[in-house]
């Protein structure tokens, strides 16, 4: 099990246990993580699980592909260029043991 | 994500509404899919105070519907995914009441009768009903092995028997008959789709796309037959299938067969009521029908598209949150009209098909991109109306901003050969130009 944070601005930030395998989108839906909606159900279809990686733990991550950046162009708030991922799009597989990320204020 | 999105605005209650913000009060929601359980949740975001009960015949916690005809369908490893955590429902205050059914509506009283006897009472009901899959009507469809796939329950059944059929026929090449053959070949079985009409997806896609896929779907392997209606199903002395066999006369051999040939509204309950049903339960602009204390949101609600004016019923994730995000907009007091672009998408194998507006009224349309990745762009006159794109995530996000917006003239005469969409929109989105619908 490895552990995901999800911090907001201002309210305390939600931490969760995510398996290997499973998506952080799905491990949030799952635990009923404000702000993380994943419309579309995991595809990269809707761009409603945006998420800010935390710096530290950016290396790590699997590289964006090509569906990813282009939906991660029409996220309702703005874009980080370094920052930004859809969390439908990320597992932490063996490289990390847990990933910090601030969550957006809207999704939809 | 959408063009308007009501349920986000911060209104105040007002006085005549049937529930406002801070107002106490019972909203009463019939199904707990994605429209219904969307009203719970934007009613809560936008501070209402009342009660709310979602009825719901189905004893699974509400679910995600997308995966169940895609990876659900295709990998046992893979878990339902909710709509909400049970933390949702405690932590909001919202009651679910699954694996019952609401068995009668007393408009008079403002009351909904359980099928338990359970009595409630409401001061605004949202009909979220939902659809069901229509029956296919053909002898021997009675057999065991013939499944339909709309709920989470029919979705297990039918990745528990993948694990041990040979043959699949899927009847119906509308977008969960493709999208389940494509998982059937990705767990390397056979599989033959049978279409009635001359392409798959006729209703719902144009002639360039439907034919793209088609010949998609046959390079997977999938042997898919158009223009082949079921004449029967054949089946063993102990009542299970064997083979479908096609009005041609061809017999396909199946021990699975999936029938996905369209669904039908729940529109009995409102029928029963006495509220106006026709092919969905007529509703206004602000989804309401004709009594002030009912709406009806999602597969189940005919309402007027804004685009066309026409009555249309849609079935589609995006419509039913938009739908649900609108009736709790209403019911909080926004006097705003629905207008949410319509959205749709499906994954089948590799494809990676999205669409939005709607294509049937469109007078000619503009293929722009390469083979194996492109966007029909389709125009009613000299309007854009609705844009198809296949494996083009970044033409389907400038399609909805271009639509949003509203399309410049001129693009009906620029879309040709090398023309850019996601170019188009950066341009109209930075140039600051007024482009009136």
């Amino acid at each position: 099990m490895q552990k995901a944070t999800f911090h907001y601005g201002g309210t305390p930030a939600e931490v969760v246990e995510v398996d290997a395998d499973v998506s952080l989108m799905r491990a949030a839906v799952t635990n009923g993580v404000a702000g993380i909606v994943g419309e579309c159900g995991g595809q990269a279809m809707c761009a409603t699980c945006h998420v800010y990686v935390r710096e530290q733990y950016l290396d790590a991550l699997p590289a964006i592909g090509a569906d990813e950046d282009e939906m991660l162009d029409c996220t309702v708030a703005p874009r980080d260029p370094v920052r930004s991922r859809l969390a439908c799009q990320l597992t932490l597989g063996t490289g990390l043991d847990e990933i910090e990320v601030d969550v957006p204020e809207q999704q939809v | 994500m959408t063009t308007k999105d009501a349920g986000r605005g911060q209104v105040a209650g007002r006085a005549g509404h049937v529930a406002g913000a801070g107002h106490a009060g019972h909203v009463v929601v019939a199904g707990a899919g994605h429209a219904g359980v969307q009203v719970a949740a934007s009613l809560r975001a936008g501070g209402f105070a009342g009660a709310i009960t979602l009825v719901d015949d189905d004893s699974d916690h509400p679910y995600q519907r997308p995966p169940l005809s895609k990876d659900f369908v295709a990998d046992m490893a893979v878990a339902p995914l909710p709509l909400r955590a049970e933390k949702f429902f405690a932590d909001s205050n919202v009651m679910l009441r699954d694996g019952s059914a609401i068995r009668e509506i007393d408009r008079r009283a403002k009351q909904v009768i359980l099928q338990d006897g359970a009595v409630l009472d409401y001061s605004a009901l949202v009909l979220a009903t939902g659809a069901r899959c229509r029956p296919l009507d053909v002898p021997g469809a009675h057999l065991r092995g013939i499944h339909q796939l709309r709920t989470l329950r029919d979705a297990r059944t039918l990745r528990e028997l993948l694990t041990r059929a040979r043959s699949v026929v899927v009847v119906g090449a509308g977008f969960i008959g493709l999208e389940f053959a494509a998982a059937v070949r990705g767990r390397g079985l056979e599989v033959t789709v049978l279409e009635a009409g001359d392409r798959p997806l006729a209703r719902a896609l144009t002639a360039p796309m439907s034919g793209h896929l088609a010949a998609a779907h046959l390079s997977m392997g999938t042997n898919l037959r158009c223009n082949e209606t079921v004449a029967r199903i054949t089946g063993t002395v102990a009542g299970d299938v064997t083979a479908v066999v096609g009005s041609s006369g061809t017999s396909y051999p199946a021990d699975l067969v999936l029938v996905g040939i369209g669904v039908q509204p729940r529109d009995e309950l409102a029928r029963t009521a006495g509220l106006p049903v026709d092919n969905g339960i007529l509703v206004d602009d602000r989804l309401r029908t004709p009594d002030p204390a009912i709406y009806a949101a999602g597969d189940c609600a005919r309402f007027r598209d804004p685009a066309s004016g026409e009555r249309i019923r849609l079935e589609s994730v995006q419509n039913a949150t938009d739908h649900g995000r609108h009736v709790a907009a209403t019911l909080l007091g926004n006097d705003d009209a629905y207008e949410a672009l319509p959205l749709f998408w499906s994954n089948q194998g590799r494809l990676r098909l999205q669409v939005a507006g709607l294509s049937g009224a469109a007078t000619h349309t503009v293929v722009t991109g390469d083979p194996d990745r492109f966007s029909v762009l389709c125009f009613r006159d000299d309007r854009l109306i609705a844009v198809e794109s296949l494996n083009s995530p970044g033409d389907h996000v400038a399609a909805r901003r271009v639509l949003t917006a509203g399309t410049a003239p001129s693009l009906a005469r620029d879309a040709q050969d090398g023309f850019s969409l996601k170019q188009y929109a950066q341009d109209i989105t930075t140039s600051g130009v007024d482009h009136v619908r």
